[in-house]
């Protein structure tokens, strides 16, 4: 069906445009914008006066919890979560269960979303066999199964020989690694960060160094191997200096940090909040001030959601006990426009670190909204104020320290390959 | 955000905390328990302000020592008092804590005394249950143990009468101590100027002095001119490891013997809560001797949790 978007406000971070123009969809791509094109006979008109036309999301972490965690949430749920959120293209990462180390658990995980037919679903491959951190998986095979990147998820790998290793054979193919960096000693038994809070509060803590340490191997790995690696989801001021200057050493070196961190600080663990209970640990108020400044000037790339839903039981449990995780589909956009609204950036730019860069990084055809382009789209009313609460949110999981609170931005359409998959 | 240990009225509902407590609430409970001194040195030793109430000791972690000393309280206060070993019976059969919670609660409790090995659970339990409820930290993990806190405070009051002039040190363990931190938070509510924390970087949490005390790694500066030395328990598993060399060594540079506890004011106290490990943090000669207030400290300790008790019944 061909698709005229009308009236709207139309923004592309990749080709730096903000102005008012409509938008032409035919056959699944953006056939043209401003004026339609010749004998252009829409099938459906979307009003979007008052509202943003913008590339749909690209969220490079995103659990969905299948296979292996059905009960936490299923594909379906969080793909609807995703559309509800205007994302249109996720990552996934590798540690589902069983985890995804072999190339027929990734084709069942591509052709189940596929079937779906909601979003793009971009899954991240295991990086040692079982997330065990000792043997390689079959990297070929696994990419030509659909694997974008390769990725220990949160499994630590502790052994640098093994990272090494790892890092000069994908590097051979040209794959790129995603790492979360921790030193697993430094983190071991901890749940929170080492400071003042977790100090008062008698939670075990993780330090920063576990982070900067980790980082600091990496770059060297790069330096020595080449290997293109993302680091996901920093949480130090010192973490996001030391990306900086790998950068402006040239290094093929890029990083994201995820929405919650760009908030909340280790403050907001109140009274032993299990909401809050996130992998990394909220740090020092200093440390998420960083964060939110090298997410303007460019050190890191990429806002994600991390999404993670966490089942009520498992949650409801003493703050170590809980399984960390919060949703976070639905708030990606909501936490990208406070963000940018608390920094006084232009929309074109905060908006860039959910769309284009995350899609550069990730190496999809998506993010933006040029002639020619599918047609993923997201359009959205930017100064509505919603409640977040567990009724409004479509995902399972409905653990989220933001919960209760009002924030901006609203999605009114979704669009993904031109076809429309959420109207709210 | 509400402190969750006051109800509407600004009254305690429950005691999780010395922490965020307010100044005239620590002394209204050392008051209290001022008065219920006398019950115990009395013939008949109950008084009758807990009658007909039912307090459940829910101890998810053992302790023989605090759950008897609360059970002796809720005794004298005419309280029915049911003891629960949780980790010997239900949640090895994977019922989970707001379960075990409920179904107590669906026995009519009045009161849990709870005991739990991980930070912050009284808090769970004191957020989930009903307003008649009343929940008391009886230790958590590294973080409270209110009612040690206070008995301490009690103890130092006791002997010292003014606070607003006393240098008191903790030493040892403060990093894994509940102990310690309920009574630094007790200290610097009621005034008192000098606190200190002796012991090895490795036994000191990140940001200790944010607390409001000095650190000290040598405890020969650290002890001089005090008047009161809190020795804090060394668990076992902590001796020798990542943390420690071991105990000896630790008794070398750590231990309160006669010749470091010279460096403090004559007339300096000192205080343990429990039990003691003679030889790793205290030497025999000062455990048993002129400047011990160890045992008096456990006499208080009864009275300290029956003003508690009396007075979340009584909000």
């Amino acid at each position: 069906m061909k698709l005229h978007i009308k009236n709207g406000r139309f923004i592309d971070p990749r080709s730096g445009t903000d102005t008012k123009q409509d938008v032409f969809i035919a056959a699944g791509h953006i056939v043209a914008l401003g004026s339609a094109p010749a004998d252009f006979k829409a099938g459906r008109v979307i009003d979007a006066s008052g509202l943003i036309v913008a590339p749909g999301l690209v969220d490079l972490s995103v659990r969905l919890r299948e296979p292996g965690f059905e009960y936490k949430a299923t594909l379906e749920t969080e793909m609807h979560a995703a559309t509800a959120g205007g994302i249109t293209s996720l990552a996934c990462p590798p540690d589902t269960d069983p985890p995804l180390d072999e190339p027929g658990l990734v084709e069942m995980l591509k052709h189940r979303a596929r079937s779906l037919n909601l979003v793009h679903v971009y899954p991240l491959g295991a990086l040692t066999v079982q997330l065990a951190g000792k043997r390689l998986t079959e990297m070929v095979l696994l990419q030509e199964a659909g694997c974008m990147a390769f990725s220990q998820a949160d499994a630590p790998l502790a052994d640098t020989q093994v990272l090494w290793r790892a890092l000069q054979y994908a590097s051979t193919f040209e794959f790129p690694v995603w790492l979360r960096p921790q030193d697993g000693f430094l983190a071991q038994g901890g749940v929170a960060h080492d400071g003042e809070v977790a100090t008062r509060l008698g939670l075990a803590g993780i330090p920063a160094s576990a982070e900067t340490i980790a980082i600091a191997t990496i770059v060297q790995l790069v330096r020595d191997t080449g290997a293109r690696v993302h680091l996901q989801r920093l949480s130090t001021a010192r973490g996001v200096e030391l990306v900086r200057a790998a950068k402006a050493e040239g290094l093929p070196i890029s990083c994201d940090v995820s929405a919650h961190h760009a908030h909340l600080s280790e403050m907001d663990l109140g009274y032993f909040d299990a909401r809050c209970h996130v992998i990394p640990p909220f740090r020092s108020g200093r440390d998420r001030d960083a964060l939110r400044q090298g997410l303007a000037d460019g050190a890191i790339d990429a806002l994600c959601s991390d999404h993670a839903p966490v089942d009520d039981d498992a949650k409801q449990l003493p703050f170590a006990e809980a399984e960390p995780g919060a949703t976070g589909l639905e708030l990606l956009l909501p936490l990208a426009l406070k963000w940018g609204a608390e920094l006084k950036l232009p929309l074109l730019k905060t908006l860039a670190v959910v769309t284009d860069r995350p899609a550069r990084i990730l190496g999809i055809p998506a993010g933006s909204l040029a002639v020619g382009e599918a047609a993923d789209v997201c359009i959205f009313d930017a100064d509505a104020m919603q409640r977040v609460t567990a009724e409004t949110l479509k995902s399972q999981g409905k653990n989220t320290p933001f919960l209760g609170t009002e924030l901006p931005g609203r999605v009114r359409y979704t669009l993904v390959g031109g076809q429309v998959v959420f109207e709210g | 955000m509400k402190n969750p240990q006051l109800n509407e009225h600004g009254e305690l509902q429950h005691l999780l905390s010395v922490e965020g407590l307010p100044r005239d609430t620590l002394l209204h409970i050392l008051d209290t328990a001022d008065s219920f001194i006398g019950i115990t040195d009395r013939e008949v030793k109950k008084v009758p302000l807990l009658r007909g109430k039912s307090v459940f000791n829910l101890f998810f972690e053992n302790s023989t020592r605090t759950r008897t000393t609360f059970e002796i309280a809720a005794k004298r206060l005419s309280a029915d008092v049911i003891n629960l070993n949780i980790n010997t019976s239900s949640t090895t059969k994977g019922e989970t804590l707001l379960d075990t919670v409920d179904n107590l609660s669906a026995m009519h409790a009045d009161m849990f005394i709870v005991r739990h090995a991980s930070s912050g659970a009284p808090y769970l339990i004191a957020q989930h249950v009903a307003s008649h409820l009343h929940v008391i930290n009886a230790g958590d993990g590294r973080h409270a143990h209110p009612t040690q806190g206070l008995l301490d405070i009690y103890t130092i009051r006791h002997y010292k009468r003014d606070l607003s002039a006393l240098s008191v040190a903790v030493v040892g363990d403060v990093l894994h101590s509940r102990v310690a931190r309920s009574l630094i938070h007790a200290l610097t509510t009621l005034g008192v100027p000098d606190v200190r924390v002796i012991g090895p970087k490795t036994l000191l949490p990140a940001g200790v002095e944010k607390l409001g005390v000095k650190v000290f790694h040598d405890m020969n500066h650290g002890l001089a001119g005090c008047d009161v030395v809190v020795m804090l328990r060394l668990q076992n598993e902590r001796m020798n490891g990542s943390l420690l060399p071991s105990a000896q060594e630790f008794f070398k540079s750590y231990g309160l013997t006669p010749e470091k506890l010279a460096l403090a004011k004559p007339d300096a106290i000192v205080m343990h809560p429990g039990p003691m490990n003679r030889g790793v943090e205290i030497d025999s000669a000062v455990a048993d001797g002129p400047h011990s207030v160890i045992l008096p400290q456990v006499t208080f300790g009864i009275a300290v949790r029956m003003a508690v008790m009396s007075i979340l019944a009584g909000n």
